[in-house]
This record gives C-alpha cells, sequence and structure tokens, in this order.
C-alpha cells in the first residue's frame, strides 16, 4: 500500500523529486522495525560524528607539541573558541560546565557538517534530536538554578528594577518566554538544517530538465555553501543560547 | 509528543508511521520522518550514547591534553620571556662592568703619566737649579778675576802716567820730584 502511494505520487508529480526521503530513519542491517535499540543510520551517522570528534580532538592532539600541526591548532582554536565563550557568557563559575557546553558544540558542529555530505544524513535535522539537546540543557540549567540558588533562582522572574504594578505581568511573560526556550532554541535548529536540505534535494531534482539544469548546478552550490555557512552558524547559536541560559542558573538572577 | 486526547497529534502520528513503513520497503518518504514519533526512542537512544561517547572523550582525554598544551606554551613563551629580561640585564650589567672597567684604566694611566711628569720635573728641576748654581758660580768668579784685571789695569795706567809725567818734566827742563809729581799725578787720576 505504502509503495503504490509513492508510485502514484511520483507519476502525478511528473519529477522524481523526493526531498524528505533524505531524513528517513531506515535500519543498517534490514528489517522494517525500528525498536529503540535498533541499528539505523542515525547510530552510522552519529558514530561518524564521534569519529571525526575523536580524529581532531585526540589524534590530532597526540604529539602535544608547543608548536602545534595544522589539526592541533585547529583542536587548539576550537577549544579556546568555545572556553572563552563560556567564560565571556557564563563569568568565572561558570567555566566547570565547559565540558558540556563543548559536548554540544562539537556534536551539534559535526552531525551539521557532515550532513552535507552528499548521500549522508543529518542526525541534527530531526526534532527529536534537537528537542533532547534542548530539554537537557533546559532541565540542566533549572535543576543547577535551584541547587545553586535554591527559591532565590525563581527572583529572575520577578524584575525588581520595574514597577511594583507592571511587576506580575512581566512574571508571567517571563515564565512564560523561560518555557518557550527549550522550543524556539531545538525548533530553531532542525528547521534550519531540514529547509536547507530540503532547497537543496527539491532544486537539485530540477537537473532532469536539460533547459534548466545549468542554473540548477549553480544555484545548488550556491545553496550548498550558504549550508555551510548556517551549519557553523547553528552550531554557534546553539552553543551560545546555552551560555546564555546557564548565566541564569549559574550568575544569579541577573539579566 | 501529542497526547492520546488529542486527536490531530494521533493523526499526524498515524500518518508518520505509513510513511515509515513506506520507507522500510522503498526508501522513500510521505510527509516529514521528523514527526514519526515512533522512531524517537531510537534516536533518543543513539544521541544519549553518542553524546556520553564525545563527554568521556572530552574529558578523559582531549580537553586536559589540550588544556595542558596550552597551559605549556603559555610557561614556555612566559619563562622565554623572563630568559631573555634576564639576558638583557646581564648583558647591560657587563656593559656597564666594562665601562668602569675602561674609565678605571684611563684613569690609572693618567695617574701614571702624573707621576711620570712629576718625577722628570723634579730632575729637571734639580738640574737647572745645579747649573744655575754653577753658573752662579762660575759668573761670580769671572767677576773676581774681571776686577782684578781692572785693579791691575788701573795700577799700570798710574804707574805708568807718573813715569810719562817725571820723563814729561824732565824733557821739559823741570826738576822732577818723584814724590809730588805722583802726588799731582794720583789727585789728577781721582779728579
Amino acid at each position: 500500500m505504502g509503495a503504490n502511494s509513492v508510485a502514484t505520487e511520483g507519476e502525478s508529480s511528473g519529477f522524481a523529486i523526493h526531498p524528505m526521503d533524505q531524513f528517513v530513519i531506515k535500519p543498517l542491517f534490514g528489517g522494517t522495525e525500528i525498536y529503540w535499540y535498533t541499528v539505523t543510520n542515525v547510530t552510522l551517522w552519529m558514530a561518524i560524528a564521534v569519529l571525526c570528534i575523536a580524529g581532531l580532538l585526540v589524534l590530532g592532539t597526540r604529539r602535544r607539541a608547543i608548536i602545534p600541526s595544522r589539526t592541533q591548532s585547529v583542536a587548539e582554536m576550537i577549544y579556546g573558541f568555545i572556553y572563552n565563550m563560556v567564560e565571556d557568557v557564563t563569568g568565572h563559575d561558570g567555566v566547570k560546565y565547559f565540558p558540556y557546553v563543548m559536548t554540544l558544540f562539537l556534536f551539534i558542529l559535526f552531525a551539521n557538517l557532515l550532513g552535507l555530505v552528499p548521500t549522508s544524513f543529518t542526525t541534527t535535522s530531526h526534532v527529536a534530536v534537537t528537542v533532547t539537546l534542548a530539554l537537557m540543557v533546559f532541565l540542566g540549567v533549572t535543576i543547577l538554578g535551584f541547587i545553586r540558588n535554591g527559591v532565590g533562582f525563581l527572583s529572575m522572574f520577578w524584575v525588581s528594577s520595574a514597577p511594583l504594578a507592571v511587576r506580575p505581568i512581566l512574571a508571567v511573560i517571563e515564565v512564560i518566554s523561560y518555557f518557550v526556550r527549550p522550543v524556539s532554541h531545538s525548533i530553531r535548529l532542525a528547521g534550519n538544517l531540514m529547509a536547507g536540505h530540503a532547497v537543496i534535494k527539491v532544486i537539485a531534482g530540477f537537473a532532469s530538465l536539460a533547459v534548466v539544469s545549468p542554473v540548477v548546478v549553480g544555484a545548488v552550490a550556491a545553496i550548498y555553501g550558504l549550508e555551510l555557512l548556517v551549519a557553523v552558524v547553528q552550531a554557534y547559536v546553539f552553543t551560545i543560547l546555552t551560555c546564555v541560559y546557564l548565566r541564569d542558573a549559574v550568575g544569579g538572577a541577573h539579566h | 509528543m501529542p497526547s492520546p486526547a488529542n486527536p490531530l497529534g494521533l493523526q499526524e502520528n498515524d500518518m508518520a508511521t505509513e510513511a515509515t513503513k513506506a520507507a522500510g520497503q522503498g526508501g522513500e518518504a510521505v510527509g516529514m520522518p521528523q514527526l514519526d514519533f515512533s522512531t524517537w526512542p531510537n534516536q533518543i537512544f543513539w544521541l544519549l550514547v553518542t553524546l556520553v561517547a564525545i563527554y568521556l572523550l572530552l574529558t578523559r582525554i582531549a580537553l586536559p591534553r589540550i588544556g595542558a598544551v596550552l597551559a605549556d606554551r603559555k610557561g614556555a613563551i612566559t619563562n622565554d620571556l623572563a630568559a631573555a629580561e634576564e639576558l638583557k640585564q646581564k648583558a647591560l650589567k657587563a656593559e656597564k662592568a666594562y665601562n668602569e672597567a675602561l674609565a678605571q684604566a684611563r684613569a690609572d694611566a693618567a695617574k701614571i703619566v702624573a707621576e711620570a711628569r712629576a718625577v722628570i720635573q723634579k730632575d729637571l728641576d734639580a738640574a737647572l737649579a745645579k747649573a744655575d748654581a754653577q753658573i752662579v758660580a762660575k759668573s761670580a768668579e769671572s767677576e773676581g778675576r774681571i776686577t782684578e784685571i781692572r785693579e791691575g789695569a788701573l795700577a799700570a795706567v798710574t804707574e805708568v802716567a807718573k813715569d810719562t809725567a817725571r820723563e814729561i818734566v824732565v824733557a821739559l827742563g823741570g826738576k822732577a820730584d818723584a814724590r809730588s809729581v805722583a802726588a799731582a799725578v794720583t789727585a789728577r787720576l781721582k779728579g
């Protein structure tokens, strides 16, 4: 039945454009059912991301050279970049959460970049992944805030610099915005990745028309460049937002 | 996730599941695979495994190593700068010592020159004094002899004058009284 519907859709559209196919999760070793432990293309591409991270940050730095090799200086650059970001945004107390932030950044960066390899699978284009990442940050920050500041963590919703009459309204707005954070945090990443990849696929689909194919090749190349930028920028955005949220928990109730 | 009470969510879920089944057979998707909640446990499980793997990789190996390398480099640079500063100070000190030695040597040389000059001056003065004394002695002696000669000459002149005067008086026919002639001549010579 499923195959039928796909076939009819393919005929009716006239083009063989299936922009969402690249997001389908498939078991790697046959079978149709996907259980929580099934080894799928998600597993494969996440494992490749781990291997790349290991290659860059572990193999690349194995010589511990004072004068770094190229890979070592890239690893050091990423380290310094994220370390300074955590220190600048969350303050000195936040530095001890640097490994968590670094983990998030590296995973998202490599998942995004590996997603740009043709025929690959983009793990960060799935809402399940980004929602989990965002919820980890949200719950982590909230729990941390209560552990560090006790009930005083709630004072960040009570804007003491505003007139007393406005404060309850502001408190409602603050609470809503606080709970919207994980939603925007996760949808931003997945949405950007998914949309970009789908657009590339749609445009590439038009390449079967000989008339427009040169234009299509140029357009795909241009959008691919844009997607490279998006991949890095979205990893950066997710990370710096994580740091900003972390500051609420670490730096007390200051805005 | 949509609650079971939400018919829209259920419908979406069903649609997505259909899509995955189609995908399982033909590798093609209908709708958004992202909203197929049947794959969520799988993705979340593997995501957690991945994150734990990366976290362990970072905290056990990569981050301490990179941190140590960066600290080493910073230390090495600081040490090198300190060593350079130290060497610079040493060089300045050596230059100062050299200049001092040079000044000392100059002063010594000047002192030696002055001493030698003083010694020579002293010798010279002594020699000059001696020569002066000799000259004085010689000139005194000469003066004595000159006086002697002059007196001798004077005496001789007086004698000659007396003799001449007596001869003249005799020649003129007068009687020459030796004593009176001598007295007259002496009186004239004193004249």
